[in-house]
């Protein structure tokens, strides 16, 4: 029967189709991460992508706890890594996990100027000088939890001009001249490279994010996600996030 | 099926049956945010939260600070929407095309700009700064950010005032004896009054709802910069019902404005 | 108050006037739509600026082109009435009679009090606490013209007044504006005969944005050199030049026969009034009357007098009247489109000596 060929032929297309895309060739995975790590993970994508020819890996960098927010209200994501503990505590406790976090890095704070260093800040007690006009981030945020620590560690209370959401917008202040001074991450500084100097402050290893990776439990491709995890912990992984200037987990 | 009747008694005959299915979605679209927003307050903790002190300080200077950017637009606007009305010069419609230019930049574009003409660095704020006066992270930043944003409302809507008004009272009080500023003082402001208000009041609700060229020029920070649109912004990060809570004040305030303000612009028209 | 004095051209417009006006006197200025009387009116007030010429309120020269002068609107004296009373709708009316002595620094007592006295000679005094919305159009322009006068002007312009006015409305005004202009200087735009009749001691004719006829009212509407003063005065124009003394030939070769001494080879117009024309169907023999042909346009009733209207006259003309009685022009049993005969005594006709010709 004639009028019967065609459905029959394209139920058998695609199911073909279904089929070959069940293979480990042609699997996509999402990622979100936090925004401080998009330089290396997009780098680590890419590699993943070569590792696994036929794979796609799509990147979501944003702030940690705005991604938590997503992935509560059911946005589609194989893996997260977070800056910090506390999001991904929070993340599990609403059951998004696959699995124990695997910590795979960390983070610590650094002083950067615009470049000259007008005002000559060395340690970590200059920036509390009056009429140093210093931005930070807020304390909602991981780098801003870390700031905290800081004050408390060295014992300096700091008074800043701004607070910001974001670290981007903290180093958006320092390099347009806005602000004498900002404490941003130590991979943030290199990246921004000759547009900002780097003062480097000792205290910093009492104020430490380290960074949580999962993979998601509404994973499409969980086996996918699980090789991504394995490439960030690895060797290769590993030096890629040095050379970024991340710290060991 | 009787026939709809207008407000004046008069039979309706432009509004096909129809129309009321489409209308009734649209309705539903802009509504059905704000229930959801109400189902989603924590309304055991709903007072507290509002009344915190970051909340206070936030809400407080939204309050202070549209306030002031109205003013400002008021002063500036005036003029402005008086030579785009009255006057006749080459590139007057470029003129005209540049000042509506913040109504469709994204405003984060704004704060850009501003940045770079008021900054530290910046066109003019580098000359402010040797003379003594530092924008950058003040309450007067905020202020500017939000007057660039809201300018462009009251100029259009006293603009378009001025228009329909039209010169011809102007004239027969000049011939009268009334010399340029007594026809703009006694005659040309006060007929346009109701277009000024309104203008006015958009450029308020704007100011009030401003959040990108405050956050790139002005920066945050408690009880001088962080507006409520700012602080929602970072209480998203670590307490979700907050931001929903302040949400919701800052939606209140914005009905409350725009149901007054329609009142009034409802008793102008008459 | 002072007397006027225009010789002023304005290119944009397409207009040059020249006249002028005594201390005192009034003025009424005919025209059709569009010569130019309005701006004239702008020009006067100081809401328009001539190219070239001057223009002169008594002893000041508010506008000389060549010198560069200009005396502004609110500097010049020169109050405004137009067509809608334009009263200030968000002043009472007391308020807007009292806005030029304000305007001129008189304190508020002493403006109210001048507002009253105006309010009770326009007999509006017990309008004083409406509102411009809440007046009928007659209240409403007796307000204006309060003021108007309020504000001692020296000079009135009132530009159309009754236009916009009802039946009922406009008599009422008109007989304020007779009563209150006695001996102001003042220029009264119209299109009504009455205004000119009632209020004005001179007329002056304007059309193509030129002065083309001035005069004594009677003089003029007695005996209108122009089209349009000739409308307006309810006359036959038949314009031409004269061949043989008498003897007036139109450009589409008709002869008529009048009375006046005009020198031959001159451009010449022929008056006669509607009510001496006879109108036949076929052309009377026998008889020295002056014969025309002419095509029925319309026909108008006006109680028991019947006007027949021509069509336009071949060079442009407005087109001939003739008054016969209502059972005359149902005997003849007249239709428009229908080609009679106009026959008038020479008697009956004027011949003058026509106006110089619009450059």
């Amino acid at each position: 029967m004639k009028s019967l060929l065609g459905p029959t032929l394209a139920t058998l297309s695609v199911a073909a189709l279904l089929a070959g895309c069940s293979s480990p060739q042609h699997q996509e995975i999402t990622v979100f991460a936090a925004a401080s790590l998009q330089p290396t993970f997009s780098e680590l994508g890419s590699q993943f992508e070569k590792d696994y020819p036929g794979t796609k890996v799509t990147f979501n960098f944003a702030g940690s706890a705005d991604l938590v927010t997503q992935l509560k209200h059911g946005a589609p994501a194989d893996v997260f890594a977070s800056a910090d503990t506390a999001n991904m505590t929070a993340a599990v406790d609403a059951g998004l996990t696959a699995g124990e976090p695997v910590n795979f890095a960390s983070n610590t704070l650094t002083i950067v100027t615009p470049p000259g260093n007008a005002l000559n800040i060395t340690t970590f007690a200059d920036l509390a000088d009056p009429g140093t006009q210093v931005v930070v981030c807020a304390p909602q945020v991981p780098c801003g939890a870390a700031t905290e620590k800081l004050e408390q560690a060295t014992g300096v209370r700091l008074t800043p001009v701004s607070e910001e959401s974001a670290v981007i917008d903290v180093l958006g202040k320092i390099t347009s001249g806005q602000a004498d001074a900002g404490l941003v991450y130590i991979t943030d500084a290199s990246r921004a490279g000759s547009r900002v100097e780097s003062i480097p402050v000792p205290e910093s290893s009492s104020a430490v994010n380290t960074y949580p990776i999962a993979v998601l439990a509404e994973s499409a491709n969980p086996s996918a996600a699980h090789k991504f995890v394995e490439l960030v912990t690895d060797p290769r992984g590993q030096t890629a996030l040095t050379a970024a200037g991340f710290g060991s987990p | 099926m009787t026939a709809a009747r207008r407000a004046d008694g008069l039979i309706q005959v432009a509004v096909p049956t129809w129309i009321y299915l489409p209308a009734a979605v649209g309705t539903l679209f802009v509504i059905a945010p704000l229930i959801a927003m109400l189902f989603a307050v924590d309304w055991a903790h709903f007072i507290p939260l509002i009344t915190s002190e970051s909340s206070r300080a936030a809400l407080i200077l939204s309050l202070k600070t549209a306030t002031a950017s109205t003013l400002v637009c008021a002063f500036i606007g005036i003029p402005m929407a008086l030579v785009l009305a009255r006057g006749n010069f080459p590139g007057l419609a470029v003129l005209r095309a540049l000042v509506l230019l913040p109504l469709v930049l994204p405003p984060v574009v704004g704060g850009i700009a501003l940045l770079y003409t008021f900054g530290r660095q910046g066109l003019l704020g580098h000359q402010l700064d040797l003379v003594g006066f530092r924008i950058a992270f003040s309450t007067a930043a905020v202020v500017l950010a939000q007057s660039f944003v809201s300018l462009p409302f009251l100029v259009l809507s006293l603009e378009g005032a001025l228009r329909s008004a039209g010169a011809g009272y102007e004239h027969i009080a000049a011939t009268l004896g009334a010399r340029p500023s007594t026809v703009l003082r006694t005659v040309t402001v006060p007929l346009v009054l109701p277009g000024l208000i309104s203008g006015a009041v958009l450029a308020f609700a704007r100011s009030l709802g401003e959040f990108g060229a405050t956050l790139t020029f002005a920066g945050s920070l408690q009880g001088v910069t962080r507006t409520l649109p700012l602080e929602i912004y970072l209480q998203r990060e670590t307490d979700a019902d907050a931001a929903v809570a302040l949400s919701l004040v800052l939606i209140v305030v914005a009905a409350v404005i725009v149901i007054a303000s329609a009142g009034r612009r409802l008793a102008g028209l008459r | 108050m002072s007397s006027v004095r225009v010789d002023a051209r304005l290119d944009q417009r397409g207009v040059e006037f020249d006249l002028a006006l005594e201390d005192g006197q009034v003025l009424a200025v005919l025209g059709p739509n569009g010569a130019g009387k309005s701006t004239l009116m702008l020009m006067l007030a100081g809401l328009l600026r001539p190219d070239h010429g001057r223009i002169e309120l008594g002893a000041t020269v508010v506008s000389d082109a060549a010198a560069g002068t200009f005396v502004p609107a609110h500097a010049r004296g020169v109050a405004m009435l137009t067509q809608q009373a334009q009263l200030f709708p968000h002043m009472s009316v007391a308020a807007n009679v009292a806005y030029g002595p304000r305007c001129a620094g008189q304190s508020r007592s002493a403006s109210r009090a001048t507002a009253q006295h105006w309010l009770g000679a326009v007999d509006a005094a017990h309008l004083a606490d409406r509102r411009p919305a809440q007046l009928s159009g007659g209240q409403a322009q007796r307000v204006a013209v309060a003021r108007a006068l309020a504000a001692g002007p020296q000079v009135l312009l009132l530009d159309e007044p009754m236009s916009a006015l009802d039946v009922t409305a406009a008599p009422t005004v008109r007989r304020l504006l007779r009563e209150v202009l006695g001996g102001r200087t003042a220029m009264i735009v119209t299109h009504d005969l009455l205004d000119a009749l009632a209020i004005a001691d001179a007329v002056a004719v304007v059309d193509g944005g030129r002065v083309v006829e001035t005069g004594p009212v009677r003089q003029v509407l007695a005996s209108p050199r122009s089209e349009f003063a000739a409308h307006i005065a309810g006359l036959n124009l038949v314009a031409g030049t004269i061949g043989k003394p008498g003897r007036l030939r139109t450009t589409w070769e008709v002869e008529v026969f009048g009375t006046g001494e005009v020198e031959p080879g001159t451009a010449a117009i022929a008056l006669f009034r509607p009510g001496a024309v006879a109108v036949h169907l076929d052309p009377p023999h026998g008889s020295p009357r002056n014969v025309i042909a002419v095509t029925i346009a319309e026909l108008d009733v006006r109680g028991p007098i019947v006007r027949v209207r021509g069509i336009d006259q071949p060079d442009g003309g407005v087109g001939l009247a003739a008054d016969i009685t209502t059972s005359a022009a149902a005997d003849l049993d007249l239709v428009p489109g229908k080609t009679v005969h106009f026959a008038v005594k020479a008697q009956e006709v004027e011949l003058h000596a026509a106006l110089p010709a619009i450059p």
